[in-house]
C-alpha cells in the first residue's frame, strides 16, 4: 500500500498516523430487525478491487475518513473527510 | 513406493534413478464424487483423510496454482493446543494428536518437533489470566505448565527481564507444542492423498459453480467443467470470492499477514516463545534462521505482502522482548492472505446448498488446526454430521449469538 496517505486536512501524511476501523456500511434502523443487523454486524462483501473504508487520523486531525482503496493493488483512490462527505451528499 | 531407510539405500546404490514424482499429473475427470476446491494444507488433508478414513476415493482437489503456494508455506510453521474455550480445545487437541502420529500415518518426514510453545507473562493480572488458561487446557487432559521467573530464565537466559516497561514474570509452557516444516505438510498429504487415488489438478482455478434445484451440479474451471457430487470450499484466503459464485456471502475479511526470517544462526533458542505484551512470536528453524511474526497488518488485503510500518511494529516488538535480535539482519519477509473471521474462530460447515460444504474462517492458526480440519471437514463432508470437536464451528453462529471469541475482541477482524 501507499505509505502516504492524502488526509484533506492534514495534506499528505505517514500511513502509521491512522487507524483502520473497516468497511463503510450503513448502519440499519435500531428496529430494522435481527435479520438486517446480523448482516450489518458480521457479514462483509470482503471484495478483490476496490472498497470503502473507515479511516481514523488518530494521530493528526483525529477527524473520520473514508478511504477508497484497491485491496489487490494497495492503490488509494480517494480519500474524503467522511462526516463532509455525507453533508456533499456524497455515498458516505 | 513406500519411504524407508531400505528404499533410500537401494536408490543410493543405482544412481538415485529409482525415485518417481510424488504426485500424479492427471487430466481432470468429466465427474468426481467429491470435488474439493482449494490445494491448500487444509483441502490435501481434507482429500487424504476422505480416503483414508472414509472410503471416498474418487476425489479431485483443484489447485489455482501449485500445490501448497498459499499460506501453508507461509506460516511461522508453529503447532499448539493452548486453546481456552470448550468450543476450540477439544479441535486443536485432536489436532495435536494427529501431528504427534502423523509421519508414521502418511511415511514422510514432515520434520515435526515437539519442542515446546512458551507464552511470556509480563504483569499480575496477565500472570492470572494464563494460570485460567493452563487451568482449562488441563481440564481438557491437555499438558500445560505455569512458570515463574527463575524457570524461564533457565531455558531462555537472554530475555529482556529486566525491561522498565514489560518485565518478564514467567510464562505458561505446552512442551508437546512445537514446529512442523510446513511445505512437507503439504507434500505428505498430496503425496498420500494421490496414492490412494485422488486426483491433484493443479493451474485449474475455479471460475464459476453450477447449480439445479438448490443442488450443485459442478465447477467451471480454467480446464473446462468438472461435474461433482459434493462440492467442498476449503480456499482460506479467498474463501469470500469462491463462496460468492454460490451467492453465499460470509463473516469474513481477507487481512495479509507478515512473516520473516533472518540470516542463520548458531542454534540461540531451542523452542517457540511469544511476547506477552506485543504480538510477537519467534523460533529457530533447523536451518538456523529465525523465523517470526507478529500482528496482521489490519487494513482488507488481496496482496501477499505488507507494509513497512508493520515490519518495524514487528521488529520494535521483538527487541524488547530479545535485545539481542537488534543485530540480526533479516533475510526475507512475505505476506500471507488470511481468512479473518468476525469471532476469530474457523467455520466447518454445511450451507445453503444441500451438497456445498465450508471450510473457511481460519485467521491466523490454520496451520496448527490442518490435519484435524482435514479430517474433520472429511467427516462432514462423508457423514453429513459435524465431527464431534467441531461441533461448534458452524456457520450459523453469529446470527444465533454463539460466537468462539477466543480472543475477546468482538466482530472487529482486524483487531483478532
Amino acid at each position: 500500500m501507499a505509505s502516504l496517505i492524502s488526509c484533506p486536512h492534514c495534506g499528505v501524511r505517514p500511513k502509521e498516523e491512522f487507524a483502520i476501523k473497516g468497511a463503510v456500511l450503513s448502519r440499519p434502523a435500531p428496529d430494522a430487525g435481527h435479520q438486517a443487523w446480523t448482516e450489518y454486524v458480521y457479514l462483509r462483501d470482503n471484495p478483490r478491487g476496490i472498497h470503502r473504508e473507515y479511516w481514523h487520523h488518530t494521530s493528526g486531525c483525529r477527524r473520520w475518513l473514508v478511504v477508497t482503496r484497491d485491496t489487490a493493488s494497495h492503490e488509494v483512490e480517494l480519500c474524503l473527510d467522511a462526516a463532509a462527505a455525507k453533508l456533499a451528499g456524497v455515498r458516505p | 513406493m513406500r519411504y524407508s531407510a531400505l528404499s533410500i539405500l537401494l536408490n543410493g546404490l543405482t544412481g538415485n534413478r529409482g525415485w518417481r514424482a510424488a504426485w500424479r499429473d492427471p487430466q481432470p475427470k468429466a465427474h468426481y464424487d467429491v470435488v474439493i476446491v482449494g490445494g491448500g494444507g487444509h483441502g490435501l488433508a481434507t482429500a487424504y483423510y476422505l480416503a483414508r478414513e472414509f472410503g471416498i476415493a474418487n476425489v479431485a482437489v483443484l489447485e489455482k496454482n501449485y500445490v501448497g503456494s498459499g499460506n501453508v508455506g507461509r506460516n511461522t510453521t508453529i503447532i499448539r493446543s493452548n486453546y481456552l474455550l470448550p468450543g476450540n480445545n477439544p479441535f486443536y487437541e485432536l489436532s495435536m494428536k494427529l501431528w504427534e502420529g502423523l509421519e508414521r500415518d502418511f511415511n514422510f518426514n514432515a520434520m515435526v518437533s515437539q519442542r515446546g510453545v512458551l507464552n511470556l507473562y509480563h504483569s499480575d493480572a496477565q500472570r492470572d489470566a494464563y494460570t485460567r488458561r493452563g487451568n482449562a487446557m488441563r481440564l481438557h487432559a491437555v499438558d500445560a505448565e505455569l512458570l515463574d521467573q527463575a524457570a524461564v530464565r533457565e531455558m531462555l537466559p537472554f530475555l529482556d527481564f529486566d525491561n522498565a516497561r514489560f518485565p518478564i514474570q514467567g510464562g505458561l509452557l505446552q512442551r508437546r507444542g512445537g514446529t512442523v516444516r510446513h511445505d512437507a505438510v503439504a507434500w505428505g498429504y498430496a503425496r498420500g492423498a494421490d496414492s490412494r487415488g485422488v486426483d491433484i489438478i493443479q493451474n485449474c482455478e475455479v471460475t464459476a459453480i453450477r447449480r439445479e434445484n438448490g443442488r450443485v451440479t459442478g465447477v467451471e474451471t480454467t480446464r473446462g467443467f468438472i461435474g461433482c457430487g459434493k462440492l467442498a470450499l476449503a480456499a482460506a484466503g479467498n474463501s469470500s470470492q469462491v463462496a460468492a459464485m454460490a451467492d453465499l456471502r460470509l463473516p469474513i475479511e481477507s487481512h495479509v499477514l507478515q512473516a520473516f526470517v533472518s540470516e542463520g544462526l548458531k542454534p540461540f533458542i531451542d523452542c517457540v516463545v511469544t511476547f506477552g505484551a506485543g504480538h510477537f512470536y519467534v523460533s529457530q528453524s533447523d536451518k538456523g534462521g529465525l523465523v517470526f511474526g507478529g500482528d496482521l497488518d489490519g487494513y482488507n488485503s488481496y496482496a501477499q505482502r505488507g507494509n513497512l510500518a508493520t515490519v518495524e511494529h514487528v521488529a520494535e516488538a521483538g527487541k524488547a522482548m530479545i535485545p539481542a535480535l537488534s543485530r540480526v539482519r533479516v533475510l526475507r519477509s512475505w505476506g500471507g492472505i488470511m481468512d479473518m473471521s468476525m469471532d476469530g474462530s474457523p467455520i466447518i460447515d454445511r450451507t445453503h446448498l444441500d451438497n456445498l460444504y465450508l471450510n473457511a474462517g481460519w485467521c491466523y492458526g490454520g496451520f496448527k488446526a490442518t490435519p484435524a480440519s482435514g479430517y474433520c471437514f472429511a467427516h462432514l463432508i462423508a457423514r453429513d454430521q459435524a465431527q464431534e470437536t467441531a461441533r461448534a464451528f458452524r456457520l450459523d453462529r453469529f446470527e444465533r449469538g454463539f460466537l468462539i471469541d477466543e480472543k475477546g475482541m468482538g466482530a472487529q477482524p482486524n483487531l483478532h
